[in-house]
C-alpha cells in the first residue's frame, strides 16, 4: 500500500480519490467478475436439471406469474434508484443520497417479502426442495440470488448509518459505490433468472 | 450421537494417532508458555498482515501436510508392497487413498505456492505489500483452517472415503454414510474461499502496484505466472464452490442433484468436479513453471529465452485448460463427437508446454551453469516432466484411454506431472528464496542429498508403475492376488517410496541445521539475482524498499548493477512510509468459520448458526473499522536501512 494508499487525486468523483478506493473499487469488479462464473454454474446446473422432474410437478405447472413479475418490477426500479442515489452523491446531497438508498433498500425488502412468499406457497403445493432435481436447482439458484439479495440489504443499512454518523466522505462514497455495484449486478442476474427460469418454464 | 461414533476407534494406528496429537498439544502449549512467548505469537504471526510472515505460515502449513500427505502414501505403499496384505482393511485403505490426494492437491502443493507467491511477488514487482493486506491474512487463516477441519477428521468422525475426486453417487449417504464426506464438502469450502480472495488480491496487486517502469512485458516471469493463475484461480474456484454447495445440500438437506432417483443426475457432478479440477491441475502448475524459470535464468547467468513466448504459451495454457476437462471420464460414455473434440484440445495443450521446454533449454545454452540444490530440481524437472507430459498425450486420444483409463499408468502419469512439476518447483523454490524469507541459506550439501534421494526415489517408486498400468493394476485397489506377476514392480516401487520419504526427512533436517549453523546472507543478493528481491536485505524490512524503485528493463535489479551499483537509496530520498495495521479479525473470524464448519459436518445446526453470527459479527465490526494504517517515520527507516547496511 505504502504512501501510494493515500495518494490523493482531487480530480476524481469522491469515491476514486484515494489509492485505497481505487484497488478497491478494481478487486471489487473482479469480485463481481467471480460472482458471474458461481451463478453462471448455477444456471448451468438449472438447464441441465429442469426437465428431469421426476415425480414432482414441471416449471409450467408451478410457477404463478403475477408474484414474479411483481418481484421483477420492485428489483427493476430499485436498481434505478440505487443509480439515482449515486447521481445525488455526485451531486453532493446528502439527503437526496440518503433518500434514495433507503428506497432501494425498502424495494429489495418488499421483493424478498413477495419471493419468501412464492416459495411458501410452492412448499404448500408440495413442490420442496427435495422432490425432484428440477426443484432443488431451482430453489438453490433463485435461493442463492435472494440471499445476495438480503445480504445487499444488511450491507446497505451499516453504510446507511456510517453516512450517518461520518456524512459523506471518500471513504463512504467508496462504499456506497461498491454496493451499488453489487446491486446492479443482482439485478443483471434477476433478468437472467426471469427470462431463462420463469418466462421459458411458462412456456416449455 | 455416542461417543465412540464421535472418535474413530478400533484401529491401533488411530490411537497412535490420538497420542500423538495430545502430546503434539500439550508440547506446543508448554513450550509456549516456558518461554513466555504467547504474546509474541499473537502479535508477530496470529495477527500480522505482512505479506511476507503470511506466506512463510503458508510454507510451514505445506511442510506439514507434505508430512501428512506423504505418511498416506507410505501407509499406502506399505499395503500393497507384496499381495493379499493385511496391514489395511478395504475401508482404512480408501479413507486413506482419499486424504492423500485431497491434501496433497489443496493443502499442500496449493499453499506451497501461495507462500511463495505471497513471499516474492511483492518484492518481484517493487511493492510494500499486496493491494489488500487484510483480506491475505483471511485467506490464509481461511486455508489454514479449513486444513484443520479437514484433518481432524481421521480421528474425530471419520475421514472421506470417496476419492478425492468424490464421484456421485458413491459420495452420496447411501453409499457413504457417516460424516466423512461432509467434512470434504465443508472443509474445502472453507480453504476454497480463502482462495477465491487471494486470486482477486494478487490480481489486483500485480495490475495496479507495480513499480514505476515496470510494464507488463517487463514483469519477471514467475509474477506473469501468478497474474495468469490468480485468473484461472477467479473463474474456476466458483465452479468448486457451487459443486461443493450442491453436495453439501444433497447429504445434508435430501435435495437430489447427484442422487439416483427424481430426477437427480450424478454426471452433473463428474461435470462440474472437472471443470474446476482441470484448471486446478493448472493453478499448481503454471506458477511452478515461473518458478523454474527464475532459477534457470539466473543459474544460467542469461536472460530467458523467448520472454515473449513464455508469455503467450502461459496465456494459451490458460486458455486451454478450461476446455478439456471431459479428458478425465472419456470412458463415461460421452460419445465420440464429444471425446474427439477434448481429445485435439487436450493433446493441443503439449505444444504451449513443448514452447516453454525448449526455451528453459535454450536460456541453458551457452549459459554459465552452476548446479545449486535449486537449479538441480529445476534440471531434474525436465527430463522428469516431460516423461510426464508424453504420456499425458499417450492418455488424451479417447480410444487408447480407454486401456489406459483408471490404471496405475493414468497414476504414474499425474505423479510424473505433479511431483517433477510442482513438488520439484516448491523445493526449487524454497532453496532459492529461503535466504528472503530467514537472512540464511539452507545448507546445500544436504540439500543436494535431499534432491538425489528424492528425486531418485520418485524415479524408482513411479516409473514401475506405467508398468503396472499395462499389465492391468488398477488405481484404488487395496489388495491383489499372488498370481498375477504385479508383485516384483510393486516391491522396487516401495523401496522408491521410502526412499522419498528419507529425502524428505533429510529436506527437513536441512531446515534445523541450516537455522543453527546456516551461512547468513549478508548481501541480500546470495545468488547474483536478475528481479527486484534480490535488491532488498534478506530477510527483508517490513517495508521492503524504503524507496520505491524505477524499473528500466526486464531483469530490473540485474539492469541496475550492470549500469551503476544497484539499488542505492540515499536519505534524502526518504519519506514517511504508510503501512496497514495488524488485526486479529481475520484469525477470529476464521475460527468462527471452523465451528460453523464442524456444526455443518455433524448437522449440529445450533452450533453452525451461533458461529455463522460470530463470522457476520466480524464482518460487521470490519466494515465500522476506520483504522486507516500507520506511518513509519523517516528517523525509523534510517536505522533500519543502517542497520542493515552496516552488516553488508
Amino acid at each position: 500500500m505504502a504512501e501510494a494508499a493515500h495518494r490523493y487525486d482531487e480530480t476524481m468523483p469522491l469515491e476514486y480519490r484515494t489509492q485505497e478506493s481505487r484497488l478497491n473499487i478494481l478487486g471489487f469488479w473482479i469480485f463481481l467478475g467471480a460472482e458471474v462464473a458461481l451463478f453462471a454454474t448455477l444456471f448451468a446446473t438449472y438447464l441441465v436439471l429442469f426437465q428431469r422432474t421426476g415425480s414432482g410437478p414441471t416449471a409450467k405447472e408451478l410457477f404463478e406469474v403475477k408474484d414474479v413479475l411483481i418481484e421483477t418490477l420492485l428489483l427493476l426500479t430499485s436498481s434505478f434508484t440505487c443509480g439515482l442515489a449515486v447521481f445525488e452523491m455526485r451531486r453532493n446531497r446528502l439527503s437526496g443520497l440518503l433518500t434514495w438508498l433507503l428506497v432501494t433498500l425498502l424495494l429489495g425488502a418488499g421483493f424478498i417479502t413477495f419471493e419468501i412468499r412464492e416459495f411458501i406457497h410452492y412448499v404448500h403445493e408440495g413442490a420442496t426442495m427435495q422432490t425432484s432435481a428440477f426443484l432443488s436447482s431451482f430453489f438453490v439458484l433463485v435461493g442463492t440470488h435472494g440471499a445476495h439479495v438480503s445480504l445487499g440489504i444488511g450491507w446497505m443499512i451499516l453504510i446507511i448509518i456510517q453516512i450517518l454518523q461520518r456524512g459523506l466522505t471518500p471513504r463512504t462514497a467508496r462504499k456506497v459505490f461498491i454496493v451499488s455495484l453489487y446491486w446492479h449486478f443482482l439485478d443483471v442476474v434477476w433478468i437472467f433468472i426471469f427470462t431463462l427460469v420463469y418466462l421459458t418454464g411458462m412456456v416449455i | 450421537m455416542k461417543w465412540s461414533e464421535f472418535f474413530v476407534t478400533g484401529e491401533p494406528l488411530i490411537y497412535a494417532a490420538d497420542v500423538a496429537i495430545v502430546l503434539t498439544i500439550i508440547g506446543i502449549v508448554f513450550v509456549l508458555t516456558y518461554f513466555k512467548k504467547w504474546k509474541w505469537l499473537w502479535d508477530e504471526w496470529l495477527t500480522t498482515v505482512d505479506h511476507k510472515k503470511i506466506g512463510i505460515m503458508y510454507i510451514i502449513c505445506a511442510v506439514l501436510m507434505l508430512f501428512r500427505g506423504g505418511v498416506d502414501a507410505l501407509l499406502m505403499r506399505a499395503q500393497l508392497t507384496v499381495p493379499n496384505m493385511k496391514f489395511l482393511d478395504a475401508q482404512h485403505y480408501n479413507e486413506i487413498f482419499t486424504t492423500h490426494g485431497t491434501i496433497m492437491i489443496l493443502f499442500m502443493a496449493m499453499p506451497f505456492l501461495i507462500g511463495l507467491m505471497n513471499i516474492v511477488v511483492p518484492l518481484q514487482i517493487g511493492a510494500r505489500d499486496v493491494a489488500f493486506p487484510y483480506l491475505n491474512a483471511l485467506s490464509f487463516w481461511l486455508f489454514f483452517f479449513g486444513a484443520l477441519l479437514f484433518n481432524i477428521s481421521f480421528v474425530i468422525g471419520g475421514s472421506p472415503d470417496a476419492g478425492w475426486t468424490a464421484y456421485f453417487p458413491l459420495a452420496s449417504n447411501e453409499f457413504s454414510p457417516g460424516v466423512g464426506n461432509n467434512y470434504y464438502a465443508v472443509a474445502l469450502q472453507i480453504s476454497g474461499i480463502g482462495t477465491l480472495m487471494t486470486g482477486i488480491n494478487f490480481l489486483v496487486t500485480i495490475l495496479k502496484m507495480r513499480a514505476p517502469g515496470m510494464t507488463l512485458m517487463r514483469m519477471p516471469m514467475f509474477t506473469w505466472t501468478v497474474l495468469i493463475t490468480s485468473v484461472l484461480i477467479i473463474f474456476a474456484f466458483p465452479v468448486f464452490t457451487v459443486a461443493l454447495a450442491l453436495m453439501t445440500f444433497d447429504r445434508l438437506f435430501g435435495t437430489q442433484f447427484f442422487s439416483m432417483a427424481n430426477g437427480g443426475m450424478s454426471m452433473l457432478w463428474a461435470n462440474l468436479f472437472w471443470i474446476w479440477g482441470h484448471p486446478e491441475v493448472y493453478i499448481v502448475i503454471l506458477p511452478s513453471f515461473g518458478i523454474f524459470s527464475e532459477i534457470v535464468s539466473t543459474f544460467a547467468r542469461k536472460r530467458l529465452f523467448g520472454y515473449k513466448a513464455m508469455v503467450g504459451s502461459i496465456v494459451g495454457i490458460a486458455f486451454l485448460s478450461f476446455i478439456v476437462w471431459v479428458h478425465h471420464f472419456f470412458t463415461m460414455g460421452a460419445g465420440p463427437a464429444v471425446n474427439s473434440f477434448f481429445s485435439i484440445t487436450t493433446m493441443a495443450i503439449a505444444i504451449p508446454t513443448g514452447v516453454k521446454v525448449f526455451n528453459w533449454l535454450f536460456t541453458l545454452r551457452k549459459g554459465k551453469i552452476r548446479l545449486t540444490t535449486a537449479m538441480l530440481w529445476s534440471l531434474a524437472f525436465i527430463p522428469n516432466f516431460v516423461i510426464g507430459g508424453v504420456t499425458g498425450v499417450m492418455l488424451a486420444m479417447a480410444a487408447a484411454d480407454y486401456q489406459y483409463h483408471n490404471s496405475y499408468f493414468l497414476i504414474a502419469h499425474f505423479h510424473y506431472v505433479l511431483i517433477a512439476g510442482t513438488v520439484f518447483a516448491c523445493f526449487a523454490g524454497i532453496h532459492y528464496w529461503y535466504p528472503k524469507m530467514f537472512g540464511h541459506l539452507l545448507n546445500e550439501h544436504l540439500g543436494k542429498w535431499a534432491f538425489w534421494l528424492f528425486m531418485i526415489g520418485f524415479n524408482i517408486c513411479f516409473f514401475p508403475m506405467y508398468f503396472l498400468g499395462l499389465m492391468g493394476m488398477t488405481r484404488r485397489m487395496y489388495t491383489y492376488a499372488a498370481g498375477l506377476g504385479w508383485t516384483p514392480l510393486n516391491v522396487v516401487a516401495t523401496i522408491g517410496a521410502v526412499l522419498m520419504g528419507i529425502g524428505f526427512i533429510v529436506f527437513c533436517y536441512n531446515i534445523y541445521y541450516s537455522a543453527r549453523y546456516g551461512e547468513r546472507d549478508m548481501t541480500g543478493d546470495p545468488w547474483d539475482g536478475r528481479t527486484l528481491e534480490w535488491a532488498t536485505a534478506s530477510p527483508p524490512a517490513h517495508y521492503n524498499f524504503p524507496v520505491v524503485p524505477e524499473v528500466t528493463d526486464l531483469d530490473a535489479y540485474w539492469a541496475m548493477k550492470k549500469n551503476g551499483s544497484g539499488y542505492e537509496v540515499k536519505e534524502e530520498q526518504l519519506e514517511p512510509i504508510h503501512m496497514p495495521s495488524n488485526s486479529g479479525r481475520p484469525f477470529l473470524i476464521s475460527i468462527a468459520f471452523f465451528f460453523a464448519g464442524f456444526g455443518l459436518v455433524f448437522k449440529w445446526f445450533t452450533l453452525a448458526i451461533i458461529a455463522a453470527i460470530f463470522i457476520i459479527l466480524g464482518l460487521i465490526l470490519r466494515s465500522f473499522d476506520d483504522d486507516d494504517g500507520y506511518y513509519i517515520s523517516v528517523d525509523e527507516i534510517k536505522r533500519t536501512e543502517r542497520l542493515a547496511r552496516k552488516g553488508a
